[in-house]
């Protein structure tokens, strides 16, 4: 064995840490020198974490989206929170969570009643509503169990929390809102998106009220279970007229087998 | 009231916990609640009048009413008078140099701690440099005992982290067997679980007991369910090392945690009269972190120091085996950067040690924070050098369950090397004992030790 081979990796060990990290994403089984990482681990690490705080940095490119939701034939409007910059927005939930005084203006045009008011944020990883927005609409408005639904025009938040999409949703008179929202990146995964659904939003609302479904993205909750999992859901809000703790996702249930409705 | 005047500046302070919170380092959590100092010279005027401020004065005001918390209801009823008696003449900077100077022995330390009140002790470390944090924590020892000694002078534990998104039995297996030929797992071997479910915390309980018994390793095991879920289990007979609940300084905080003090009691007495510790009977692992009362609305207009410090006159109240303070977490809306990071986990580590608890850190950082790896390694190495009882191991500071970044397998035993800690005595046998060590000592697997192929999939 040379000096620089790492000792936690005699030639034998290497394929059995090949065959175990299929089992798990986590960085087991790490080429080591002495008691530190070898070079590749640690350079590799570092590239992860750039990746991901460069997700959280990157502004939500509202005119793309608005493009790439243009398939869904639905109005769409852009508005923003209280906030104007990715540091106050990392520092000020409060401020993320209330629309901007112009806000009123764009949606009040639009307050006729309706079903559902879908609203889009970025959050803390634009690139993950900007990769998986649209598809997940696109796989969730046509089934039939959304069908029927009256739909409000799209809205598109700058700078928003989860809980603006409360003041959206009363401001367009929705029965229900669906807050499509960048998750906070992991190393492993920097484009992961939320999905959270609150009936009768409010300004009372909080987190006890709200179901969410967590990690979408194509190596996590792809589109089509996410859209099946957000209609089985609204649904069920609708016909129990409750969401949040009270109210259990068990569409895992029906999902196995691959059966859809 | 309380005042200081700087040149021909007063500067004027509501009561005690405004007073605190003005005299506060400046962090994220504390503006967004509103409560900091306006300047830096207020901040300094609320240090010099806290420093100036008898400590009976934190028995005579609380913070949070008496009446209607409980927590300050513990803090007051359980105060041991006799161990406050040796400093119960001092101001809170007399309390500082009293604890920095050579007076201030371990022993003399430990007799002190029941006298010490959380308000105390963040009163303290609020006109502490970090230098001064690690200086006094470091005279403070506590040891715990369930299957092994944590704490010990010269020793560094870790908690095995083998989180897995889907809690899968392989994969965490997997994480299990790398800490483990690491060194790692002496202060726990301990899950998060993707789900809080009976049905899934059984099957994770059973895993873990099956690993441990199978290999023979000192240690003992948790799985980071609701106190409620682990207590339905005791019930049912499944095999329950350590009770592990997150815990918080209000009772409305802890109340949002779906816990209070009677229910923390219940869950300590069933584990217990399981009877399964070994070398010892702590049976209780609490988690702390500043925020939670703020993100729980529940912060009754406290400071998120001082009410972190109120979270380990909970855990006292319970005798646990370790106390783990999960310091950058919650994100920059509550510590922004690296820097009120590192201040923050010094300050929690000191706090729970002058109150005798058997502080972990959890060193870590979210993606959204001012922070990175290098800030990781210097709190990291502070805290090592101020004894602290254990931290995390999670495989590459990638917890890929959590979506945060903690401290490694590496990071744990490059400190041990470093700074010459060993692993808690009966773990460091059991490593002896397997061939992880080499002549010197020191950690460091070679071949895949054959007995530890019984956690290889089939």
């Amino acid at each position: 064995m040379s000096d620089h081979r790492p000792p936690a990796q005699p030639a034998d060990d290497g394929a059995l840490w090949t065959r175990l990290r299929k089992l798990t994403a986590a960085r087991i089984g790490l080429p080591r020198t002495g008691a530190s990482l070898a070079t590749a681990p640690l350079l590799a690490f570092q590239l992860a974490h750039a990746q991901a705080r460069d997700a959280v940095r990157q502004p939500l490119d509202m005119a793309q989206l608005a493009a790439d939701l243009g398939d869904l034939s639905l109005p769409a409007i852009e508005v923003a929170s209280k906030v104007e910059d990715t540091e106050t927005y990392l520092m000020r939930p409060d401020l993320g969570r209330a629309l901007a005084d112009s806000a009123a203006n764009r949606l009040s045009p639009h307050a006729r009643g309706c079903d559902l008011a879908v609203v889009i944020t970025g959050g803390l990883s634009a690139r993950a509503v900007q990769a998986h927005a649209a598809p997940v609409l696109g796989a969730l408005l046509p089934l039939p169990r959304t069908a029927n639904w009256r739909i409000a025009p799209l809205t598109l938040v700058r700078y928003g929390r989860v809980a603006i999409g409360d003041a959206i949703a009363a401001a367009l008179t929705a029965e229900a809102v669906l807050v499509l929202i960048g998750e906070r990146p992991g190393l492993s995964a920097p484009d992961s998106m939320g999905a959270y659904l609150t009936w009768h939003p409010s300004e009372q609302s909080t987190d006890a009220d709200r179901n969410c479904i967590s990690n979408i993205r194509p190596e996590g909750i792809g589109y089509a279970d996410a859209a099946f999992k957000i209609a089985h859901l609204l649904n069920a809000m609708r016909r129990r007229q409750i969401s949040g703790i009270q109210l259990k996702d068990d569409s895992d249930l029906r999902l196995i087998g691959g059966v859809d409705v | 009231m309380y005042g200081a005047t700087i040149g021909a500046s007063r500067y004027g302070f509501a009561d005690l916990k405004d007073l605190l919170a003005k005299a506060s380092p400046s962090r994220s959590g504390d503006r967004l609640a509103g409560l900091t100092a306006e300047s830096g010279e207020e901040r300094v005027a609320a240090q010099f009048a806290l420093a100036d401020l008898p400590l009976t004065t934190f028995l005579n005001e609380a913070v949070v009413p008496y009446e209607t918390d409980e927590v300050t209801r513990l803090i007051v009823d359980s105060h041991d008078r006799t161990a406050f008696a040796p400093v119960s003449h001092l101001t809170v900077g007399g309390l500082r140099d009293w604890l920095l100077s050579d007076a201030a022995t371990t022993p003399v330390l430990t007799a002190l701690a029941p006298g010490v009140t959380p308000e105390m002790a963040a009163a303290v470390s609020k006109i502490s440099r970090l230098q001064d944090l690690m200086v006094m924590a470091a005279k403070c020892s506590v040891v715990t005992r369930f299957r092994n000694t944590i704490g010990l002078p010269g020793r560094l534990s870790v908690r095995l982290q083998p989180n897995h998104p889907t809690d899968d039995a392989h994969g965490i297996a997997a994480s299990i067997l790398d800490g483990l030929l690491l060194g790692s797992g002496d202060a726990v071997i301990g899950i998060n679980p993707a789900t809080d479910s009976p049905e899934r915390t059984h099957a994770l309980l059973s895993m873990l007991e099956e690993i441990r018994t199978r290999l023979d390793i000192p240690t003992q095991s948790c799985v980071l369910a609701h106190v409620t879920t682990t207590l339905e289990l005791i019930g049912k007979g499944s095999p329950v090392d350590l009770v592990f609940q997150s815990i918080a300084g209000t009772q409305a905080a802890n109340k949002s945690f779906g816990i209070d003090l009677a229910l923390l009691k219940e869950a300590r007495a069933a584990a217990l009269a399981l009877g399964r510790g070994t070398v010892g009977s702590n049976v209780m692992y609490f988690e702390t972190g500043q925020g939670s009362a703020l993100s729980a609305n529940a912060h009754h207009g406290i400071d998120q120091q001082t009410v972190e410090a109120r979270a380990y006159a909970v855990a006292r109240a319970f005798d646990p085996l370790l106390v783990n303070t999960v310091v950058g977490f919650i994100g920059p809306e509550y510590l922004y950067d690296g820097k009120q990071i590192t201040r923050a986990g010094l300050e929690d580590h000191f706090c729970g040690k002058l109150m005798g608890l058997p502080m972990g850190v959890d060193v870590c950082y979210t993606n959204h924070a001012e922070a990175d790896q290098d800030d990781a390694d210097a709190l990291l190495a502070l805290l090592v050098a101020a004894g602290v009882n254990f931290v995390m191991g999670v495989p590459g500071a990638d917890d890929v369950m959590l979506g945060y970044q903690s401290t490694s397998f590496h990071d744990a035993l490059a400190m041990r090397d470093l700074l010459g800690r060993r692993p808690a005595p009966e773990f460091e046998a059991w490593l002896q004992r397997q061939g992880l060590m080499d002549s010197a000592n020191r950690i460091r697997p070679g071949e895949l030790p054959a007995r530890f192929r019984a956690l290889l999939p089939a």
